[in-house]
């Protein structure tokens, strides 16, 4: 018997006044996994995660994280998650280690101390524990939001944009140690992201959004010989310019 | 009540020990923080406190009411920087672009409240007990020497600036730092209805009902009866009380409600303007 996906969404809608900014996505992701989610701006990337997050309900359809009704059920569940987004912070003020030791507390970290020094050394930020997040460079504050978002060894990880703004070599860094986490914990990953290299390296499977629909929903693979692509890029270009559409026709 | 709704009421002392904490570290933090708290209840108890002095020596009754524009002053405090510490603490998850860390955190919504009034109480203790023992030193008025009483109006105080402070907040989370300006200004609201400074009879006819439906006027109305006619009155204090859950629960549902709102919204993840 196949797991139980650790996301499931079904014609999942939101709509804000009048404008949709998803409108009936559906997608299962498995145990496991990394998947990517794909899009242009304003495609319902962020949407879509906030509401598998809990952080924004639905207007229609539903969406079940580990088994619970997000936002209804999410206090089952928000222990085993954790997430990073370029649209939340840390704290500046306080250093590395106190804003780590809140959110350890607030996910009821076992042997907290040991736990920052763990996560210290997996990402580079042993020296930086005891300066304000507020003074570091934008991608020793990228590694303190994904220390932050390890900090509960989360069973699912949402990562909307995790190397945004970050430098070739600093973006490679992160990926690696993404790919580390999820490989040692057997840990789910979602990440929502406009890099294509990124997803290329990363992701088993790719869903295509565009204008909060989702457009194509394949492995990277699959997707370059459907579309007859050297890259995902050129996938993404057809797609966000309805050549994919055109091509169907043609065919 | 369903498993999903008992799970959110649950209760954990770490979390809130948790938020209190990242408020601890901020205070520490900064020292103009640490100032700001002292600075605007010493300006206000020195203006109030001359003042008083000046009419006293003109004027029979102010001999006889003696203290009660520093009682009232240093009472007002307690209500005005009881709100303003609640919400500030809250204010500073909005600044911090901190909100959707916490709001996906395991973090309740009581527990995030009951963080936030802890730390009020810290604030105020910070910023209005060096100002209580100044008073006492320039001006001979003892807050302390109200006794017994004392703990009635600061707690009567207190629960109406939470429950302020907890609707505001509740504004804030819905409608974004917009909105922020009522956490500063609301209380100001209360400042002449609530008679901090003269008595309710003061008022036109029509308005005393509305002043007696404010908890804050009981306690000033019990203060100038105590410093006056040296009079404690119990039933004024009980019936700041009732009036105090009936804010206090209103503020509470008031919040769950916004918050609810910002969920549907999606304010919770845009935070700013």
């Amino acid at each position: 018997m196949p797991a139980a996906p650790a996301i499931e969404a079904d014609r999942l809608v939101k709509i804000y006044k009048t404008v949709p900014a998803v409108d009936g996505v559906s997608f299962a992701v498995a145990p496991g996994s990394i998947t990517g989610l794909l899009g242009g701006n304003g495609a319902g990337k962020t949407t879509t995660i906030a509401m598998i997050m809990g952080l924004i309900a639905p207007t229609a359809g539903r969406v079940s994280v580990l088994g619970a009704e997000m936002p209804r059920q999410r206090y089952r569940v928000l222990q085993r998650m954790n997430f990073e987004s370029p649209y939340v912070e840390m704290p500046m003020r306080l250093t590395v280690r106190q804003n780590l030791t809140v959110f350890g507390m607030l996910y009821g970290v076992p042997d907290l101390a040991g736990r920052i020094e763990e996560l210290g050394e997996a990402l580079d930020l042993t020296d930086l524990l005891d300066r304000q997040t507020g003074k570091l460079s934008a991608g020793q504050k990228t590694r303190v939001s994904l220390a932050k978002s390890l900090i509960n060894s989360p069973e699912l990880l949402l990562l909307d944009e995790p190397t945004a703004s970050l430098d070739p070599d600093t973006a490679d860094w992160v990926r690696a140690r993404l790919e580390r986490y999820r490989r040692d914990r057997n840990a789910t990953v979602l990440l929502a992201s406009h890099n294509m290299t990124e997803v290329e390296r990363l992701c088993e499977r790719v869903i295509i959004m565009k204008r909060g629909r989702i457009e194509d929903d394949d492995t990277p693979q699959r997707l370059l010989t459907r579309y007859g692509r050297r890259t995902l890029e050129e996938v993404f270009l057809d797609v966000a310019r309805g050549r994919g559409e055109l091509r169907e026709a043609a065919q | 009540m369903t498993a999903g709704t008992e799970i959110a009421f649950a209760f954990s002392p770490r979390r809130v020990a948790a938020m209190m904490l990242r408020y601890w570290y901020l205070l520490r933090s900064s020292w103009p923080r640490l100032i700001e708290l002292v600075y605007w209840p010493t300006v206000q108890m020195f203006t109030w406190g001359f003042l008083q002095y000046y009419i006293a020596q003109n004027a029979g009754f102010f001999a006889r009411a003696s203290g009660t524009f520093i009682g009232a002053v240093l009472l007002w405090d307690i209500l005005f920087r009881g709100q303003l510490g609640f919400s500030i603490s809250f204010l500073e998850e909005m600044w911090a672009r901190n909100m959707g860390n916490l709001m996906m955190s395991p973090l309740r919504p009581f527990e995030f409240i009951t963080a936030l009034m802890v730390m009020s109480v810290v604030r105020l203790s910070i910023g209005v007990i060096p100002v209580t023992l100044l008073a006492f030193a320039f001006f001979g008025f003892n807050l302390y020497g109200f006794g017994l009483a004392l703990v009635a109006f600061f707690l009567n105080l207190m629960l109406t600036s939470w429950a302020v402070g907890i609707f505001v907040s509740g504004l804030v989370l819905r409608n974004g730092l917009g909105a922020e300006n009522l956490a500063w200004s609301i209380m100001f609201l209360f400042m002449p209805l609530t008679c901090v400074y003269y008595p309710v009879a003061t008022l036109p006819t029509w308005l005393q009902p509305v002043a007696w439906a404010l908890p804050p006027t009981y306690v000033f109305e019990g203060m100038r009866t105590l410093l006056i006619d040296h009079t404690f009155r119990p039933d004024l204090m009980l019936d700041a009380l009732g009036l105090n859950a009936v804010f206090f629960a209103a503020g509470t549902f008031g919040f769950l409600k916004l918050l609810q709102s910002a969920r549907r919204h999606g304010s919770l993840m845009q935070t700013g303007e």
